[in-house]
């Protein structure tokens, strides 16, 4: 017997589910049993449709007004399991708000967490997830053991996502009980940083600059770069820490990962932090001017020579050609 | 105002991870550094403890061994003491014990606020910040890119999927950091001959009144069944750039139909 009820934790904005919701959402339905999804917020019913369609019986509502996700939507879905509507297995996105609802959740049922997963199968009761540590270069299979729920955490873009065809989503709205302290976060409000152009872990195209770049001002030919190629700039780590750009641009196992279909790493010498949120693009192209750099090793299409002069020489033949 | 700071003493990442072929987990014997996610929370508390004009940074970590050259760094950045619950005991232990561990030895310190890194470099789960708070009962903000704190409140712009949100929660609280929050500053002659002479209190398991069954592997209630090479992803063409490299990527980016 396989597992028989999974709860994916959904995640959406402005009405709009998330993608990893969908991915995961997939997966569920592939392990066999009861999908029910697990929804924060009060608008439950905009989203109900989609989380249906993907395969969703129910998805559970718990509204924790203006306070962030972590600390009452786990205590909604520990209040849930301690009364006996209890999931196999619980499946989060590796992505803000899942890792403080699966971290939370996790101290609460005192359950241990798998995280970073890229796969999950089950055999019997036993529930195994996939990881890929090193860069990517090694497997490592994890096994539950112990009673369930079984909580773990996926990284995005693991999954494929398709509709299962299902109807809509029945909403059941659960009560947040009291977190006390823990639940006393208040959000004041949001920015939402206006971007032009695809986001970069839905882009085409993703151009991705590095250390190699010198300084904070050669990122513009990267942004130029990916502007041309109708895709998203991205960064490695080390000119995000530098704060040549913000957070929300980089690639790697901290950050983003991204599949794309052209992927362009320009003055990025491949750290393993870096390779494990690119490696799986369908082309790599890497500009470095180490012949040794490590990126060179994953690379489709490597150059070897600097990026100062092969970009903006890039740049100049493509804007001829447009 | 007093903070504690978490910080974790990793293997290089500079050199090739290896696993025991025993216990199926990362190596981690001989020297370890200071995470450099934890630099920035060292940073940050030192910040706001100045500007809170008075209190400390005190250093909580955790290692199998009595390992302490990674702390002795963020020490000589400025960090006051640092508590290392140190035992053998605590091998294979996941990041649920470790929050267990953790709060344990942060009650003991009493802080007004913790600082974590979003997730350390080696172990990367990314759930202890939100573990530990539940664990204490705290509010926690985590992907945090700024902090100030005022009139017993922590107030954070946290990234999001679509930017990020100012959100506030009193203290104490449990503030997980982004990389590039602060810019970590370089320990001085000074700081690094002041550290050896600064507190460290290693303590044990037992200490803090944590069951043994409740770390290690015992603990983690999780097997590795295995472990296997990933199907490589191989090298393709290399091309010397001569002053017309540009051409093959323009000529590859027609293959592909992406131009």
């Amino acid at each position: 017997m396989a597992v028989s009820t999974t709860w994916v934790f959904a995640e959406a904005a402005e009405g709009k589910v998330a993608s990893i919701t969908l991915e995961l959402l997939t997966k569920a339905r592939e392990l066999g049993g009861t999908v029910e999804a697990f929804y924060g917020g009060g608008d439950a019913e905009a989203v109900a449709e989609t989380l249906g369609k993907y395969g969703a019986a129910k998805v559970y509502a718990a509204d924790p007004g203006d306070s962030l996700l972590g600390a009452p939507v786990a205590a909604a879905m520990a209040a849930q399991i301690e009364g006996g509507n209890k999931p196999d297995l619980l499946l989060f996105g590796q992505t803000y708000d899942g890792r403080d609802v699966a971290g939370r959740l996790s101290a609460k049922l005192d359950k241990p967490a798998l995280t970073n997963g890229i796969d999950v199968s089950a055999d019997g009761d036993k529930v195994t997830v996939e990881n890929a540590i090193f860069g990517g270069n090694t497997l490592v299979k994890t096994s539950f053991a112990g009673d369930g729920p079984f909580i773990a955490l996926f990284r995005p873009k693991s999954f494929a996502a398709e509709e299962g065809g299902g109807a809509s989503a029945e909403v059941v709205k659960v009560d947040v009980p009291d977190t006390g302290l823990a639940g006393q976060t208040k959000v004041l409000d949001r920015h939402v940083e206006e971007h032009t152009g695809p986001k970069l872990d839905e882009a085409e195209v993703v151009v991705s600059g590095g250390r190699g770049l010198g300084s904070a001002e050669k990122y513009d030919m990267i942004e130029q770069l990916a502007k041309l190629l109708k895709g998203a700039p991205g960064a490695s780590r080390a000119i995000v820490d530098a704060g040549w750009v913000p957070y929300a641009y980089q690639v790697g196992q901290t950050g983003k990962v991204v599949k794309p279909n052209v992927y362009i790493a320009a003055g990025i010498s491949g750290a393993t932090q870096h390779l494990v949120g690119m490696k799986g693009a369908k082309n790599i192209i890497a500009i470095n001017k180490d012949k040794d750099a490590p990126i060179f090793s994953v690379a489709d299409l490597g150059v070897v020579g600097d990026v100062h002069k092969v970009v903006p020489k890039l740049i100049e033949a493509l804007q001829a050609r447009s | 105002m007093n903070v504690v700071v978490c910080a974790k003493q990793i293997p290089d990442p500079a050199a090739p991870g290896e696993l025991d072929p025993t216990t199926k987990t990362l190596k981690r014997e001989g020297k370890l550094i200071l995470d450099d996610s934890d630099a920035y929370g060292v940073e940050m508390g030192l910040q706001l403890a100045d500007k809170a004009g008075g209190g400390e940074v005190t250093l909580i970590s955790m290692a199998p061994n009595n390992e302490v050259s990674g702390l002795r760094t963020a020490l000589a950045m400025g960090a006051a003491k640092a508590i290392l619950v140190s035992d053998p005991a605590l091998q294979g232990s996941d990041s649920l014990a470790t929050a267990k561990v953790l709060a344990a030895a942060i009650k003991r310190a009493e802080p007004d606020l913790v600082l974590t890194a979003t997730e350390s470099t080696d172990g990367y789960t990314g759930v202890l910040p939100a573990q530990l708070a539940e664990l204490l009962g705290w509010p926690s903000i985590t992907f945090a890119k700024h902090i100030e704190v005022a009139d017993g409140k922590a107030k954070v712009q946290r990234q999001t999927e679509e930017g990020y949100d100012e959100v506030e929660a009193p203290l104490p609280a449990i503030v997980s950091v982004t990389a590039g929050v602060v810019e970590p500053r370089y320990p001085s002659f000074k700081g690094i001959m002041a550290a050896k002479n600064k507190p460290v209190d290693e303590v044990k398991v037992a200490d803090l009144g944590v069951a043994g069954d409740a770390v290690g592997w015992g603990g983690a209630r999780q097997e590795i069944v295995d472990v296997s090479p990933a199907e490589e992803r191989k090298a393709g063409e290399i091309v010397e750039d001569e002053g017309d490299a540009h051409e093959r990527i323009v000529q590859f980016l027609e293959q592909l139909k992406v131009i």
